[in-house]
């Protein structure tokens, strides 16, 4: 697969495919079961994370999707759903 | 630094920084590890005069008042310098309330344009509130290409050519209408005029004084008092450097301290506590030897600087804790809330002092500061030049309410006039918190006489603008205080708020309906969540007018029952 190919590939990633990954990395990175997360849930009541920690979670999503999200463009956003539009909208 | 005797309004010193430091640099924008913009003094002013001419062009001027919703970066000090130059009243406003609060308080203030961002402003129109909003003008920053902007304007072409007239204000005037509290029934929107400012960053800069070359980080949001004053007004005055970062993510602030060589920065307790931490946890991973050698050199030094700070020495002893501060950094200020005796202490053994201090908006910012001179970690420092301060009714231990009385107290809260009668008497403003002076002149805070909490992020909370969120539960009454309020204690750390429920004659308070208040707890901003819970069986006594008499049922619940009987909710 040529370089052009592979990104159409990883283009190619549903906003369904986007939340999953999300949920699955927060569920990793807070050490909660993933069962236990659903795409409509405030991920600060949820995860019982402060500001500082939802922070880290934001860098690692950056790593794993290869996209930068500024801070401000996340403010006000507190649930896993306009977290992966936000993402998927950058990829 | 400029002499602030020779003006009276922000707006007029604000454009003399120009003409004393035309080529110092007075503001950097930076995001991650890129720089977004550096403007000179001289820079600064050509940016802003076309955004101020805009404002101009819309009838813009004397008293006309402005909002601005920003996470902290550069076009934050231009919209301010521009609102300022017009004699404009600066509405600066908590980019983290929700939307439909930002909408509640413009709406409150009755500002006519609002300076933000697009985010923010796309979240403001999906407000459900967003009807009452009435504003001639709405100015977006960072808006993507072609996107909707619901009537708003791009900064970019919020411009306009041709000279711009400076608008006089007198130091009576209002320079800042700034929102002290939560947004409950009654907004407390403070008033505070040129002259309130002007004499607070005298009394300010004479205790530290920034210089050109200085740079101070602003990490907290500029909407902050403590930022506006320390990290805008009090360097632009003294010709030094603000630097913003559009990120707060914990590795690039590090990365920033170190690129640019941070002389000071501003924190709340809860960011101080945090990095604490992180410092301890450092040390505390060091091979023993380390350790060893670490808490040995923080005693040395603590013994070295016993009179006053000695930043020079204190890098050759801790050279690697220096280091990871970019090797320049004398102080943190820090205050919004209370920071404990020993987090102020950990910092100063490092050699990095920690400006402690106290106020409130009401006061113009601070009343007393801790000049380091000697360092106190159990006290909040003297009060500032032209701050009178005095407790009131003192008992046997000369403990009281603390009482101020300035130039830099604020006139009154915005269309609140008996509320402003209660808080500021015979010009003493009472700030509702319990001290007492020690034998140098030193304040000592010990509690609060008001039924309130300050938060370590340095938010106040007042129990009955969250009480809303527990209507409807099955019970006969409930009912939210601060519990330091319920019994009184010498301490400030750690405050908390208690639910009393009251259940329906006969009925036991259940699981489900602690459930049931546990999850209505949950819905809460988590700042604002209650921790505890009481169950009182006695009705709640009350007003004719049926409101709850709430000094009343304290001391009834202070008389019988004790702090022990509260449960974790």
């Amino acid at each position: 697969m040529g370089p052009e190919a592979a990104r159409e590939f990883i283009g190619m990633r549903t906003l369904d495919q986007t939340t999953e990954e999300i949920l699955t990395l927060a569920a990793q990175q807070f050490k909660v079961a993933r069962a236990t997360l659903s795409p409509t849930d405030d991920f600060f009541k949820t995860l019982q994370i402060d500001s500082l920690q939802a922070l880290d979670l934001l860098t690692r999503l950056e790593h794993h999707f290869h996209v930068e999200l500024p801070d401000y463009e996340l403010q006000g956003v507190t649930d896993f759903q306009t977290l992966a539009r936000r993402i998927q909208s950058r990829l | 630094m400029i002499d602030l005797r020779n003006y009276n309004s922000l707006g007029a010193v604000l454009r003399a920084t120009a003409e004393y430091w035309p080529r110092e640099v007075c503001l950097i924008e930076a995001d991650r590890e890129r720089e977004n913009t550096r403007f000179t003094y001289r820079e600064f002013d050509e940016v802003a005069q076309p955004r101020a001419r805009a404002l101009q062009e819309k009838g813009f001027g004397s008293g006309s008042r402005a909002a601005i919703i920003m996470t902290n970066q550069s076009k934050w000090l231009i919209s301010a310098y521009g609102i300022f130059f017009r004699g404009g009243v600066l509405v600066p406003l908590d980019y983290k309330l929700s939307p439909g609060e930002q909408i509640q308080l413009l709406r409150h203030s009755k500002a006519e344009i609002l300076f933000t961002e697009y985010h923010i402003w796309r979240a403001i129109t999906g407000a459900d509130n967003f009807d009452q909003l009435a504003l001639k003008q709405v100015v977006v920053t960072d808006a993507p290409a072609n996107a909707e902007l619901s009537g708003a304007i791009r900064w970019e072409d919020f411009s306009a050519e041709g000279t711009t007239e400076f608008v006089v204000r007198e130091r009576s005037d209002a320079a800042c209408i700034v929102y002290s509290s939560g947004t409950g029934g009654r907004p407390k929107g403070c008033v505070l005029t040129h002259d309130n400012y002007l004499e607070q960053c005298a009394a300010l800069i004479a205790l530290f004084p920034f210089r050109p070359g200085t740079r101070y980080l602003s990490i907290l949001p500029t909407n902050h008092a403590i930022d506006f004053m320390v990290g805008f007004i009090g360097p632009f005055v003294c010709g030094a450097t603000v630097v913003h970062l559009r990120t707060l993510r914990p590795e690039y602030i590090r990365e920033a301290f170190v690129r640019y060589h941070i002389k000071y920065t501003s924190l709340v307790p809860l960011a101080l506590k945090n990095i604490e931490r992180g410092l301890r946890q450092r040390i505390a991973d060091s091979p023993v030897y380390r350790r060893w050698l670490a808490r040995r050199l923080m005693r040395i030094n603590r013994a070295l600087t016993k009179t006053r700070p000695r930043p020079r020495l204190s890098r050759l002893l801790l050279p690697d804790i220096h280091h990871a501060f970019g090797g320049e950094l004398q102080a943190f200020f820090v205050g919004g809330a209370f920071t404990e005796p020993a987090t102020l202490q950990f910092f100063y053994d490092l050699g990095i002092p920690v400006a402690n201090g106290y106020g409130c908006t009401e006061a113009g910012t601070a009343i007393t500061l801790n000049d380091l001179r000697p360092f106190r970690a159990d006290t909040v420092g003297k009060p500032l030049s032209g701050m009178e301060v005095r407790i009131v009714n003192p008992n046997a231990e000369g403990v009281g309410e603390v009482a101020a009385r300035s130039r830099s107290v604020m006139s009154g809260y915005l269309d609140e006039p008996e509320m402003t009668a209660e808080t500021i008497r015979d010009g003493w403003l009472y700030t509702g918190d319990l001290g007492r002076f020690d034998p140098t002149g030193h304040l000592q805070l010990l509690g609060r006489k008001r039924n309130m909490i300050v938060t370590a992020e340095g938010k106040n909370i007042y129990p009955e603008d969250i009480e809303n969120a527990f209507d409807s539960l099955p019970v006969k009454d409930f009912c939210v205080f601060a519990e330091n309020f319920l019994w009184p204690r010498n301490e400030l750390a750690g405050e908390k708020l208690v639910l009393v429920l009251h259940p329906e004659p006969g009925v036991q308070i259940s699981p489900s309906i602690l459930e049931a208040a546990a999850a209505r707890n949950r819905a809460l901003a988590p700042y604002k969540r209650v921790s505890e819970c009481l169950i009182w069986n006695q009705d709640f006594p009350r007003t004719a007018s049926m409101k709850i008499k709430r000094e009343a049922l304290a001391e009834e619940i202070r008389s019988r029952l004790g702090r022990e009987s509260v449960t974790a909710l």
